[in-house]
């Protein structure tokens, strides 16, 4: 079995692996070694063919494959070593070193590394895990195997389309689907508003003429070859279902944009802790997990709404990463928890030491206007006009706010204003 | 209308006068960007189109391409036709222009990734 | 050397497959195996819990067949059948959990009903603290359960179709995949040939294993005394990481219609729930549609043997399978006709059929041997359809030499379950052609992710190893395309019409 050392290992390389890699070279790493299972690098960026990436990381409006493009070009020029279609098995904490266990092109390798960086993105939701019932027919697809087999492959899906779920991923496929011919029936949303940015359901849905169906919940597939129709009915504010309100829609293809979950099943199969509002691991500020020396970036960590936080979070990991091999050891941190006040329903990170200045990303339960961000502990107040789900909130507390905490915790909490 | 300039996505409101798409007022913006948007989308809507394009002997059968500036909107349909019909041949690199001027609106489609030949299993460009 | 007799089997479910096997022992027989899918074991057989049932629940007065075949299949299964064939199976034994004072009647006339059809080791656990070793999941309500250590479940069904399938090929059996049975050409009281879709095959003897048609099939010869109904069975399955699970094969006390829901976790490691038994009208052979109520209802039953089950949200799957339900008696329908000769039934094969099989096969030879079939037995029959150890079940090292050995061990396909790449293309040579036949061959697209992150690869490999656009890859075969065409094809369409 091949042996390859590094000072940092980075695991996947979309816009969180790329920008960790880079950063780690960039402040004087040694070795940088980039994993991805992918033939080509970029993550699922090749195949988002929009435009909207970069506008903060980069200053410019950059389609998918071109901020992936730059990303990599970037690792290139930086000297990092990538290796594609390589595939990681196993996490092991041995004796200072993070070995990590993958099937590369030459077989099996054991990557031992001082830091290993978890960059592997998120994948989506299946029509199984939101409740749908009826039968199992070719013709569905998640938003990203429509998008793969589309934009990367060259292939039409269907003709007949439903969305459901009207995040942003849904809209933008909706788009797709109709630029390319197919009639877009319906975007089907459970909730009362829409999970995606306003100006997307306008250029995705308004533009091209295709309804979308607020607070309405598609429940059974028909069709034991092929999809035939979907079965769509109403429901409530509070998400109860109307009876009698059940409807058939027929349509060959459906395409189901509920969601993503984290991809770390070897952080939680290593004994990470994790945070089940997240669905990934528990990380404090510096972005390490529970195992020392791992980190966490990107949609791995927390799903991000723009690749530009993804790629923070990825050189905010490989800048802590290079510090903790530099300095052994932090002075002995005490780990504070971050207690989800009102209205929060996650927050990364979990744990802070109340020594450095922290960016914190999280999202809210239920969607509110004209309310205050506050950090109680240390009298931080931060007024927002509006909070919803779909969007995420980031701040940043800086060390000297910090320098007033005297608990052993802080709560974060959307109060409202007045 | 919402604008479509950046993710806040303001709600805009175009007040217009007595000539046909003569401005009076726009309301709701948060930036000038705001502002030039909202005065086209009522004199001359356009969008960006993203699309993909065919490519002979590459290690993908398509390659992503987009338009350099925004077209009218209502060429969308035609443009995706005439992209559907070209196919370019491997070697592609991001930023080659496809179609120089796209059903006369002077606006380029351009490739926005990298294709390479279809030989090696494993390509670093 | 007596002559050579045909045989054509209709319906290569786990019935039909077993049925071939053990005819393909006799060098006088040429034997067709005919079936309508483009895969086999696409009917009932790849859609039930995969248990291998113990045998106690078949009352010997009222459904003699199923009580003669369900211990005997069991044994042949545990025996020798999955060595044999190497087929991926584990042994839990099951518990039938008790609740109350009838039910403790129920089990104790299982008991007696289990030793009567001859199932090894039955016996009824009292004691509370050994329950709670034997399973630590069961309810607290239970005041008592029947343990059958016999009972197993096979990983999963279709896989026990497809091996049996195979070894039935090897030994020399015909395999007529996408042929359809649409007549049965008897003359003079005795049967000549199957018609076909595809064509007529002549044959001396018939044996219809059509599953959810028999009954039709059955017609077609001739023969008319019984009716088959649908009974839906709906399922949910939990992710690996779904707890708490089960130890063992969990029962609730059984009533008249079925065996009641069942709690049990797979050879993989997924815990599963279901069935729920409607019974369907006749022509709905096609409803294996999943309903709200009745995944809603699997949910509910199950509850009241364990003592937890994992959050919903951990349901990573539900599917539904269709029974085939004979009537008017609910037994086992294998026999011979005196007035068409050379036409044999194995109809109605409910559960347990899946358990019965190897021996409803045997109750096929002594049928034909009495009819008078005379049958010599091969010397060079081969009893194995060896197994190789999967790049998932090896060792790193083993996985390195997989690797050298084949560089497409180094391309992993599925993540979930750690096939690769090599593993589907082995899969395509063994005859899958379509996204479920890799499935039921290689796991993949069973894992946690359900395929929507993989099925796309492998649809590609597919795509390759057949020569055919990515987008004409089928789930199911023809009418279950994955997409319509490329990129382009209703964009010119479009413009055509003057859009």
């Amino acid at each position: 079995m091949k042996k390859v050392l590094s000072d940092v290992l980075v695991l996947g390389s979309g816009a969180a692996g790329l920008a960790a890699a880079s950063k780690a070279r960039e402040l004087g790493a040694l070795k940088v070694v980039l994993l991805d299972e992918k033939e080509e690098p970029g993550g699922v960026l090749p195949q988002c063919i929009h435009p909207g990436f970069g506008l903060h990381y980069l200053k410019e409006d950059l389609t998918g494959p071109e901020f992936a493009i730059r990303l990599y070009e970037r690792t290139g020029s930086l000297g990092v070593k990538v290796v594609n279609s390589s595939y990681a098995m196993d996490l092991l904490a041995c004796k200072g070193k993070r070995v990590v266990r993958a099937v590369t092109p030459e077989g099996i390798t054991e990557f031992r590394s001082r830091a290993v960086i978890f960059a592997t993105g998120a994948r989506e939701r299946n029509s199984f895990e939101i409740g749908i019932a009826g039968h199992r027919p070719a013709g569905v697809y998640t938003a990203g195997e429509a998008q793969t087999m589309m934009d990367l492959y060259g292939g039409m899906p269907g003709q007949e389309v439903v969305v459901i779920g009207s995040g942003d991923v849904g809209l933008i496929m909706a788009r797709r689907l109709a630029l390319q011919g197919a009639n877009v029936k319906a975007v089907v949303e459970m909730l009362p508003y829409s999970g995606g940015l306003a100006r997307n359901v306008q250029q995705c849905l308004f533009d091209f003429g295709i309804p979308l169906y607020l607070s309405h919940k598609a429940t059974k597939i028909l069709g034991r070859r092929r999809v035939r129709a979907i079965e769509i009915l109403k429901v409530g504010d509070r998400l109860e279902e109307k009876l009698g309100t059940a409807f058939e829609m027929r349509c060959d293809t459906v395409i189901v944009s509920a969601g993503l979950v984290p991809r770390v099943e070897l952080l939680e199969r290593a004994g990470a802790c994790m945070d089940p509002a997240t669905r990934s691991v528990a990380v404090n500020e510096l972005l390490e997990t529970s195992v020392p020396r791992v980190f966490a970036a990107g949609n791995a960590l927390i799903i991000n709404d723009l690749v530009d936080y993804a790629a923070i979070q990825g050189e905010t990991a490989a800048k802590n990463a290079i510090n903790l091999i530099r300095n052994r050891r932090f002075p002995s941190d005490r780990w504070k928890p971050v207690v989800k006040g009102r209205n929060i329903r996650l927050i990364v990170p979990q744990y802070i030491s109340g020594r450095r200045e922290v960016s914190f990303y999280g999202r809210v339960m239920q969607p509110e206007e004209n309310v205050y961000l506050k950090v109680p502990e240390i009298g931080v107040e931060l007024r927002q006009l509006r909070v919803k789900p779909p969007e995420m909130l980031t701040f940043t507390i800086t060390c000297r706010k910090f320098g007033k905490l005297k608990e052993d915790k802080i709560t974060v909490a959307v109060e409202p204003r007045g | 209308m919402i604008c479509i300039v950046c993710p806040l996505g303001c709600e805009l409101e175009v007040e217009t006068g007595r000539e046909p798409k003569q401005i009076v007022r726009i309301k709701g913006s948060r930036c000038f960007k705001g502002k030039e948007y909202a005065a086209r989308e009522v004199t001359d809507p356009r969008r960006v189109l993203m699309a993909v394009a065919k490519v002979r002997d590459g290690h993908l059968p398509v390659v992503s391409v987009k338009t350099d500036r925004p077209i009218p909107k209502q060429m969308l349909r035609e443009a995706v036709k005439a992209i559907s019909k070209i196919e370019i041949d491997a070697p592609v690199k991001a930023g080659d222009i496809v179609i120089e001027n796209l059903l006369g609106t002077g606006a380029r489609v351009v490739a926005t990734n990298n294709v390479g030949k279809a030989i090696s299993i494993l390509t670093v460009k | 050397m007596p002559r050579t007799e045909r045989v054509a089997i209709i319906g290569a479910g786990i019935t039909g497959a077993c049925v071939a096997r053990v005819l393909s022992m006799y060098r006088n027989l040429e034997i067709h195996l005919i079936e309508k899918e483009v895969d086999v074991g696409w009917g009932s057989s790849k859609a039930n819990t995969g248990i291998i049932h113990a045998g106690y629940d078949d009352d010997p007065e009222r459904f003699p067949v199923r009580a003669r075949l369900c211990a005997k299949g069991n044994a042949l299964w545990r025996e020798t059948w999955i060595k044999e064939l190497g087929i991926p199976a584990n042994w839990p034994g099951d518990l039938v959990v008790a609740t109350d004072e009838s039910q403790i009647e129920t089990i104790k006339m299982l008991l007696e009903r289990g030793k009567r059809n001859g199932v090894p080791h039955i016996g009824i656990v009292w004691d509370r603290k050994e329950l709670e070793e034997l399973e630590p999941n069961i309810t607290s309500n239970a005041v008592a359960a029947l343990h059958a250590p016999s009972a197993g479940q096979f990983r999963h069904p279709a896989e026990a179709v497809i091996r049996v399938t195979e070894n039935a090929v090897s030994n020399g059996v015909r395999l007529h995949l996408a042929t359809e049975a649409i007549g049965v050409e008897v003359r003079k009281g005795h049967v000549l040939g199957v018609e076909t879709s595809q064509g007529r095959i002549e044959a001396d003897w018939v044996i219809n294993a059509g599953g959810l048609y028999a009954e039709a099939i059955s017609r077609m010869a001739g023969v008319d005394h019984f009716r088959i109904h649908p009974r839906r069975g709906e399922y949910l399955l939990f992710s690996k990481d779904a707890y708490p699970k089960t130890e063992r094969i969990l029962f609730p006390t059984p009533t008249e219609t079925s065996k009641g829901v069942v709690v049990t976790t797979t050879v993989d490691g997924n815990l599963m729930l279901g069935p729920n038994a409607q019974d369907l009208r006749r022509e709905e052979s096609e409803a294996t549609d999943t309903t709200r109520e009745g995944l809603d209802l699997v949910w509910k039953e199950a509850q009241k043997i364990v003592k937890a089950l994992p959050p919903r949200d951990k349901i990573i799957r539900t599917f539904a399978g269709l029974r085939a339900e004979p009537e008017p008696s609910a037994d086992f329908i294998i026999r011979a006709y005196g007035d068409v000769d050379g036409f044999i039934n194995a109809a109605g094969i409910r559960s347990p059929g899946l358990t019965s099989a190897p021996a409803i096969a045997s109750e096929i030879v002594t049928i034909m041997k009495d009819r008078g079939a005379k049958l010599v037995r091969k010397r060079n029959w081969n009893p194995y359809r060896r197994r190789r150890k999967t790049f998932k079940e090896s060792s790193y090292r083993g996985r390195d030499r997989m690797c050298k050995q084949n560089p497409l061990h180094t391309k992993i396909a599925c993540q979930c379950e750690l096939v690769t790449e090599a593993e589907v293309v082995e899969a395509v040579r063994r005859g899958a052609t379509t996204l479920d036949g890799i499935k039921f061959r290689t796991q993949a697209m069973m894992g946690d992710c359900q395929g929507s992150f993989c099925q796309f690869r492998i649809a590609q490999i597919l795509a390759r190893e057949l020569n055919i656009p990515v987008w004409k890859v089928t789930k199911t075969g023809s009418g279950s395309e994955i997409g319509i065409g490329d990129i382009t094809v209703l964009v010119e369409k479009d413009g055509d019409k003057g859009a």
